[in-house]
């Protein structure tokens, strides 16, 4: 291990000579240690640049937010928004109120065929209520506005870019974050947060639905249950979640589209990226804050 | 006193020299020429008097202000002061041919919408698409779209106007048309134009000065005649428009010379 240490040290110091790796270790040598590591700090290294992007990208749109907040921002701008709440939230409403009582009918079925051997079928209820307000409204929400709007905002944004209608912006003296992407962000900020409100409603009445035909529960007690099993807390938790996710969805989406550099065939790789990393990233985010809220709920 | 100022300017892209250190000074009311074949560097050098890149060293002064040290303020300020005509035209799809030319005086001005619809058709018609202020940029053709993106480079008055490639693609007749246009701005408004091309007859047509460049250097700069006499041999190459051989490029001779040697070392 020493001997690797300061080989890499001198390959540091020296890295085109190659007197320098005369005295490496045989097994060091073109070998497969030397190669592993090489490509394991080359993309760490390259992770962390993104990660570094899309943080500096994040506060340049937020400081550039003001310009698209109705009354006190750019007129242009917050029409500009509006255009795109439709686009994110109404466009994509009837897809996730599908998706949503799919997955209702799912989690109640699959909940119900378990429980019904303990005799605990009411806690179909709570399961279908608390699952969707705090996990699966906001999930499912992100996967379909992922799918939908994070692509579509890395192929207008790639497209702007290789039709060099970026450089255009910039030398017409326009800020392209506050003109191209905090419009978006905004728009995703308000359409998120309302999809998922629609999403975790047609999940639980799906539930409601199941219930009512294989236990014959009235819809209006069905959903006096689910009152009584949810906490604003739960609401809250879904919400934030959901602000979080529409945060990498727009971010990661934007910066895949700033990122183009060549061709049409570069936008079609960018628009697939950003609805890979963008969902990827959303699952461990929800991981990450499904952890804080069980520790801090056990609190 | 040049309006543009560029100082030993140097630009790399990953370790390769594309910009080596070059000079060059544009007049005021004139229209400046940036003469050059495909990869000698003519819209790197634009990207740079744009302020779109940043050079590895060397300034470029726009009316008296170094872009390459100034602040993104004293940019943004400047360039409104300076319109843009890109090669691909770079309209805004989304919006209306009447839309693009006025995205500038809504967001930068205080004109009542009247007055910028009166304007925008000015442009318009200064270019000959006052009739098509309505269309989208994807119902235009090759010609119409250059001819709007000078339209749109117009409309703030600009004292500067930079065509990158305005001729390119475009029919000879267009293509004429499109080079009268920025004669008679410049006899005109009295405008400072500096045009990117490869279009000898263009050129010559519109130059009051021709910088000529090659390989990141610039080979000639001087008036038409002073480009005309010279005798270096690039630039009576490409005045006279002969073609280069391919053996003589440097990177491609040393490329097969040592691909000759690899084969010859093969047992």
């Amino acid at each position: 291990m020493i001997a690797y240490i300061a080989y890499l040290r001198r390959r540091a110091f020296y890295p085109c000579s190659m007197k320098a790796f005369a005295d490496e270790p045989l097994w060091v040598r073109g070998g497969l240690m030397a190669n592993f590591l090489e490509n394991a700090g080359r993309e760490t290294l390259s992770q962390l640049d993104y990660v570094g992007s899309l943080n500096i990208q994040l506060w340049a749109t937020l400081r550039g937010m003001r310009a698209a907040l109705p009354l006190v921002g750019n007129r242009l701008r917050w029409r500009a928004a509006v255009h795109q709440m439709l686009d994110i939230g109404v466009d994509a409403l009837p897809m996730v109120a599908l998706l949503a009582t799919c997955s209702g009918f799912i989690l109640a079925m699959q909940g119900a065929s378990e429980l019904r051997r303990f005799g605990a079928l009411h806690y179909v209820i709570d399961l279908v209520a608390l699952g969707f307000t705090r996990e699966l409204g906001p999930l499912l929400t992100a996967v379909a506005v992922s799918g939908r709007s994070g692509s579509a905002f890395a192929a207008e944004i790639g497209t702007m870019k290789v039709t060099e209608e970026i450089d255009a912006l910039k030398v017409m003296a326009f800020e392209p974050v506050e003109f191209v992407l905090a419009p978006k962000y905004l728009a995703a900020l308000v359409a998120v947060p309302c999809l998922t409100i629609v999403s975790a409603l047609f999940g639980i009445l799906a539930g409601g639905l199941f219930m009512f035909f294989s236990t014959h529960l009235g819809l209006v007690l069905y959903f006096r249950y689910v009152l009584t099993s949810i906490a604003l807390r739960d609401v809250v938790a879904g919400m934030i979640k959901s602000l979080a996710f529409a945060t990498i969805i727009t971010h990661v989406g934007c910066l895949e589209g700033l990122r183009v550099r060549g061709g049409p065939d570069a936008v079609g790789r960018s628009t697939t990226s950003a609805v890979v990393r963008s969902t990827f990233m959303v699952i461990v985010a929800d991981a990450i804050f499904t952890t804080i809220f069980y520790f801090v709920g056990k609190a | 006193m040049s309006i543009i100022s560029v100082r030993d300017l140097v630009v790399e892209y990953d370790g390769r020299r594309v910009l080596d250190g070059l000079n060059l000074d544009i007049e005021p009311g004139k229209i400046t020429v940036l003469l050059g074949g495909s990869g000698s560097g003519k819209s790197t050098l634009l990207r740079q008097i744009l302020g779109l890149e940043h050079p590895k060293s060397g300034s470029i002064s726009i009316k008296g202000t170094d872009i390459t040290t100034c602040s993104q303020a004293d940019l943004k300020t400047l360039r409104r002061s300076v319109g843009v005509a890109f090669q691909s035209a770079a309209l805004f799809n989304s919006l209306s041919l009447e839309e693009n030319v006025a995205l500038t005086l809504r967001e930068h001005t205080a004109l009542a919408p009247s007055v910028i619809d009166l304007i925008v058709w000015l442009k318009l018609a200064v270019v000959g698409l006052a009739d098509f202020g309505k269309l989208h940029p994807q119902e235009l053709s090759g010609g119409m779209k250059k001819r709007a993106a000078v339209a749109r480079a117009l409309a703030m008055d600009p004292e500067i106007l930079v065509l990158d490639e305005p001729s390119a693609g475009l029919d000879p007749i267009v293509a004429a048309e499109l080079d009268e246009l920025i004669v008679f701005l410049k006899e005109t408004f009295q405008i400072t134009a500096l045009v990117v091309t490869h279009e000898m007859h263009s050129a010559f047509r519109i130059a009051d000065r021709i910088a000529m460049l090659f390989d990141g250097r610039f080979l000639a700069v001087g008036t038409k005649d002073e480009i005309r006499a010279n005798q270096n041999p690039r630039v009576r190459q490409f005045l006279n428009r002969v073609s280069a051989n391919p053996m003589h490029t440097p990177a491609l001779a040393s490329y097969l010379e040592r691909y000759v040697q690899s084969q010859e070392a093969k047992p």
